[in-house]
């Protein structure tokens, strides 16, 4: 038994060194577990209250494993004792069937709450009206457009910190998913639907997010920079961006489709109905997500918004 | 060579009673559960089916196409084959071999028939425009009635191979085996198909 | 014409980098070697007869273990290569197709291509031997399964070589794995690799399931049954309801890339959700299937090593069964972000967790197993206790998982990856070299160096920790799964450096596998296992000599209770004066080996291929050559014989010389 005993210390030594890159300056990159809004938030709380109630199990039972192997192994002279056929006792069993089962419901309840508390879908309450971005995932970038104060972005996310966003989410590209997870969890990226997902960033500051799932060659390109900004600062973003930056047109829109990567960028417009187009032109020959009827009804109201407060600035830019 | 193997069948039964199991009944318990994996494959393809029915990208459906007066000849022609193989056990069971061989032949020219007719369907709508690459109901649609059909083929293969077995060696254990388990493959079809009937067809046509 | 072939070579063969030239040639000098050895020492027809058309049950596991060996390399060396890539921020030493190519192999090779064929080549070489049976069910079944497997193997490996790799993941996603966004040959090779190895292991739990409920020996009920075949069994049912969904699953992306269907295309209507769902109700059952066995495994050894009968025997039995049946209620909990709403998620998220409670259960009787028992730490039992920690934190990752709000932040981040290679690596790969390490010498008739064995465990052991460990952080910073690069001001290089030490430190334990194996054979003699019972077990595999003579049992034994060679030991021991039961030898009747599976592999492998290249011309003779080989064996009667009683007295005297010298 020399060796193992050798190879012990490695393990400690090892264990060490992990200990101390952790401490060392990594802490505040371990971003999920550093939130900045309510979503994740109440993520991390819900994975720390489910380690340590799995903790209750696992510890003590790591504990025992090392005394049993330890107590229990074959030595000249050992003192305890050795019953070969003792293999069954209804009581103990019972115990263990329980305890799982215990930890397992008290878990359970919690999930389920949570998960109807956390559904992506449901609005944040909040006393300010949220806004709406709609995310496309693209190969290999992601364009965000503000369908409400009619601009749009590339690789560049910019929101009001206190405000709730409703996201919009698509793809034309392979599936991808929309993950920032400073502000919360992540929502799959399809073709010929719009999911919904709603963050909240309660704080100033920069983030990022990325795509969280496989789509090919540049995939891993796919990162950009969330900025959690003041009211003032993110009209001002807007107002500065659609004096300054281009029109996107549908031309430059299916340009934006073939593959490439992109640094940010931003555009002052971007044609009528974008979004709901790309969602429609896989959904037509579907019947699952939205129905085309959905998507009309959905386009009409939003251009409803838009006419309202944007058009006056959609036709400067022209 | 076929004394021996007659032989070897003789001892081979003579020692059942211990140390070895019956190996023609392990091999039709075996076949059972061979159709339970074989259920699993349909019912994918049926789960499939349900699923993208509706999803016609704007080309024909399962009105436009299907027409159920065919469908009942060929549900007819299919139920009378698993009856006439019905007969070939029975013939079989009281050991004549000529009156197997025929009912056998019954069953299979059957097959062959409603292999005709659906050979002739999936013609007639290809001719029309209603591919598999049209849209995903039609790819649905082929796929699992393609694979009805085709496991029907290779059951007129065996069948055909076996009535060779038969009329050369005659009804032993192995191949009163063989036709018991044909006899199985083939009454499972006949439920496979009406459950294709009754999801495709009729509730298609509605 | 040149020029024709020319244009022709440069799509057909995989070229352009340096490193698969490299490997190029050194799998060609490999195939040479083994080639010239061969016929040097004239094995040619030695290996066709003993081994290529063998249906004897131990000598198909044993080539199954082989190819999981050789598979479990390219499968490692996957690994360190991508560990390489990440050791560092913006690493170049891979492009990003060539990444995602590897990433894909590597999770398809040691899924399907390792931990199946190693799982399978464990249930032939010891299930028969522990129900007192002389063969499986089906041995000509048995041998197709292998060479269908095999062929599987290699078409799916060609793929390296020629055409290119697929590059979708493991598990291939459409619309990525469609022709529009994946228009090479890589998925076609990817669809038939696994559809032809498929067709193999479906056929393989039929096999087991008929070999178990018909074959044991007299005396052997259910309950009596030790508790390796009960997971084998598990194992089994779960294979027949969730592989033919795989089949039918890669049948539609076939035809949808081959015959322009849309089953989960973008267009035409098709449903990419689709896939995911059946992808996934064949995928987590599998992770089962392959875990369930090794849960057996650990359960003869601990009871072994322990000295001590087995804790709680009926509920482990129970427990089994649970597992198998939950793991078919629990897919969705694998695209919990996918929108279907809180009613799904929440149901997913409890059938998931229901899983821990039959497990947890087991740990608890193993543990009580070996409480008052009489542990000796030989290396099968060492596996088993660097076990019961690795998967205690697995289960509990597993946990925080199937919590389904918390997943949105887990979901497909290196946090899941380590959780996956915890209960993978710690449950599966531990329990089949446990497993491996016990058996060995019923196989081989020899026993391997315990020193080395200590050594590769701590660096299989300590590796994984370094390695998987500090992915769990990671994926908390993070890091997404499949990213080919990062940049320095994300904070993940130096967890990732100790990432990639931890691969390498359990590269360097294989190497000390492969140096323990070889060493075993060369100090052979010395190390002979002359008792058949080396390490006092208590089921009927270790009444019978090693290796195995090819009938198992000259006679088949009466049982009368679970343990049954360890009470009979008992017995013998309080009682030494009692004769043995007079044995009354009859002929055995046994399987002839056949040429036929391994000739019919090689059609599917060149329909597959055909398939592959839409090369009908070489699709069609395959299926042909398929059907031809099918009705051959069903027109030959010529498949058994019967070992006359002398020839079963010389081999068993013979045996017994060399036991008694």
């Amino acid at each position: 038994m020399k060796v193992p005993k050798k190879l012990r210390w490695l393990a400690t030594l090892s264990m060490l060194i992990f200990m101390l890159l952790i401490s060392t300056g990594c802490t505040e990159k371990i971003i999920v577990l550093n939130p900045k809004g309510p979503i994740a938030e109440h993520q991390r709380d819900l994975m720390l209250i489910s380690t340590v109630l799995c903790c209750i199990v696992i510890i003590p039972v790591l504990i025992l494993t090392a005394i049993i192997v330890w107590r229990y192994r074959d030595k000249a002279g050992r003192k305890a004792s050795y019953s070969p056929n003792w293999a069954h006792s209804t009581k103990l069993e019972l115990i263990w069937w329980g305890i799982p089962i215990a930890i397992i419901a008290t878990l359970a309840v919690i999930t389920v709450r949570s998960t109807y508390a956390l559904e992506p879908s449901k609005p944040l309450k909040a006393s300010v009206k949220p806004i709406t971005v709609q995310v496309t995932s693209l190969n290999w970038k992601w364009l965000f457009q503000y369908p409400e104060q009619g601009i749009a972005t590339v690789n560049e996310l910019k929101i009001p910190q206190g405000v709730p966003i409703r996201f919009e989410i698509t793809a034309d590209s392979p599936m991808n998913s929309f993950w920032i997870p400073q502000l919360g969890g992540q929502m799959y990226a399809m073709s010929g639907m719009a999911m919904t997902l709603y963050l909240q960033a309660d704080e100033q500051g920069k983030f990022w997010g990325s795509g969280a799932n496989f789509t090919g060659t540049d995939f891993a390109k796919m990162y950009f920079d969330v900025d959690s900004v003041g009211q003032d600062q993110f009209d001002q973003w807007v107002s500065k961006i659609k004096s300054d930056s281009p029109v996107l047109t549908l031309d430059g829109y299916k340009q934006l489709v073939e593959p490439s990567t992109l640094q940010a960028r931003s555009y002052s417009s971007f044609p009528e109905g974008l979004f709901e187009m790309t969602v429609t032109k896989y959904a037509s020959s579907h019947n699952h997500g939205m129905s085309h009827k959905d998507m009309l009804d959905m386009s009409t109201s939003d251009d409803h918004d838009s006419t309202h407060g944007e058009m006056p600035g959609m036709d400067m830019s022209h | 060579m076929k004394s021996s193997s007659l032989k070897n069948v003789q001892k081979h039964h003579s020692d059942r009673h211990h140390s070895h199991p019956d190996m023609e009944e392990m091999r039709t318990f075996g076949f059972w559960i061979y159709l339970m994996t074989d259920i699993m494959i349909f019912g994918t393809f049926f789960a499939t089916y349900i699923v993208l029915h509706n999803n016609t990208n704007g080309g024909p459906g399962p009105a436009d196409l299907f027409e159920l007066s065919g469908v009942i000849v060929s549900t007819f022609i299919l139920l009378t084959s698993s009856y006439t193989c019905g007969l070939a056990v029975l013939a079989l069971n009281k050991g004549k071999k000529q009156a197997l061989i025929g009912w056998l032949a019954v069953t299979a020219l059957l097959g062959a028939v409603f292999i005709g007719l659906e050979i002739n369907e999936f013609a007639h709508m290809v001719h029309e425009g209603a591919t598999m690459s049209r849209s995903a109901f039609l790819s649905a649609f082929y796929t699992l009635v393609g694979t009805h059909g085709l496991h029907v083929t290779v059951g007129l293969v065996w069948m055909i191979a076996l009535m060779v077995q038969l009329s050369v060696k005659g009804i032993t254990p192995v191949t009163k085996r063989k036709v018991n388990i044909i006899s199985l493959f083939w009454h499972f079809l006949d439920v496979v198909w009406i459950f294709v009937f009754t999801v495709v067809y009729l509730m298609g046509v509605k | 014409m040149l020029e024709h072939i020319k244009s022709f070579a440069s799509g057909f063969f995989v070229t352009g980098d340096p490193m698969i030239y490299g490997a190029d040639v050194s799998i060609l000098l490999t195939i040479l070697a083994v080639l010239f050895t061969l016929t040097y020492f004239k094995k040619w027809r030695w290996l066709w007869k003993e081994w290529l058309t063998s249906v004897d049950h131990k000598k198909i596991g044993i080539m199954y273990i082989l190819s999981a060996f050789l598979m479990l390399f390219r499968g490692g060396v996957d690994a360190l290569l991508m560990r390489a890539q990440l050791a560092m921020p913006n690493s170049n030493l891979l492009q990003p197709d060539h990444y995602n190519e590897i990433f894909t192999t590597h999770g398809v090779i040691m899924i399907l291509f390792m931990a199946m064929p190693f799982m399978f080549g464990l249930f032939n070489v010891i299930v028969p031997l522990q129900i007192g049976a002389r063969d499986v069910a089906f041995p000509f079944l048995n041998s197709l399964s292998f060479w269908l497997f095999f062929a599987g193997a290699m078409l799916f490996n060609l793929s390296f070589v020629i055409g290119g790799s697929p590059d979708a993941g493991w598990l291939a996603y459409p619309p990525y794995s469609e022709l529009m966004y994946n228009p090479g040959v890589g998925q076609d090779f990817y669809i038939w690799g696994i559809q032809i190895s498929g067709i193999g292991s479906l056929m393989t739990g039929i096999n087991f399931i008929a070999t178990i409920l018909k074959m044991r020996a007299p005396g052997i009920k259910l309950m009596k049954m030790p508790l390796f075949p009960w997971s084998v069994l598990s194992s089994c049912i779960a294979i027949i309801f969730s592989f033919p969904i795989l089949t039918a699953t890669l049948a539609l992306l076939f035809l949808d890339r081959y015959a322009g269907a849309h089953f989960f295309t973008l267009d035409g209507g098709g449903n990419p959700m689709m896939y995911i769902n059946l992808i996934w109700m064949w995928g987590h059952p599998e992770v089962y299937i392959i875990v369930l066995p090794a849960f057996g495994i650990f359960s003869e050894i601990v009871s072994t090593f322990s000295r001590k009968k087995l804790f709680g025997y009926h509920s482990m039995v129970y427990a089994m069964m649970i597992i198998s049946i939950l793991s078919f209620l629990v897919w969705a909990h694998h695209f919990f972000t996918m929108g279907s709403g809180a009613d799904v998620n929440s149901f997913f998220a409890l059938t998931t967790m229901l899983i821990a409670i039959p497990t947890g259960v087991k740990v608890f009787n193993w543990l009580f197993t070996m409480f008052r028992g009489r542990i000796t730490v030989r290396t099968p039992m060492l596996w088993t206790i660097g076990f019961i920690p690795c998967f205690i934190v697995g289960g509990l990752t597993g946990v925080l998982l199937s919590v389904a709000p918390a997943d949105f932040q887990f979901h497909n981040s290196y946090f899941l990856i380590a959780h996956f290679h915890q209960v993978i690596i710690g449950g599966v790969v531990f329990g089949y070299f446990a497993g491996l390490y016990y058996w060995w010498p019923k196989m081989f008739g020899f026993t391997l160096n315990e020193h080395i064995g200590k050594w590769a465990f701590w660096f299989w052991n300590i590796g994984f920790y370094v390695c998987f460990m500090p992915q769990y952080v990671l994926g908390l910073m993070g890091m997404t799964r499949r990213v080919v690069s990062y940049s320095w001001d994300k904070g993940w290089w130096p967890l990732n450096l100790v990432s990639t030490i931890g691969a390498g430190l359990m590269g360097i334990a294989f190497l000390f596998q492969a140096w323990q194996i070889f060493h075993g054979i060369k100090h052979y003699r010395k190390n002979r296992d002359t008792t058949g019972d080396p390490w006092n077990g208590r089921t009927l595999e270790w009444s019978i000599p090693s290796p195995a003579p090819h009938y198992n049992f000259a006679v088949v034994p009466q049982v009368s209770e679970l343990d049954d060679w360890w009470e009979e030991k008992q017995r013998r021991e309080h009682n030494p004066y009692v004769p043995p039961a007079k044995e009354i030898i009859e002929p055995i009747h046994m399987p002839k080996n056949s040429g036929i599976p391994i000739l019919m592999a090689g059609f599917w492998f060149m329909a597959g291929f055909g398939f592959v290249f839409h090369w009908l011309w070489l699709t069609v003779p395959g299926l042909a050559g398929v059907a031809i080989c099918m009705l051959a064996h069903s027109f030959n009667d010529d498949s058994d014989y019967y070992i006359p009683i002398e020839e079963i007295k010389e081999t068993e005297a013979a045996i017994r010389k060399v036991t008694t010298s």
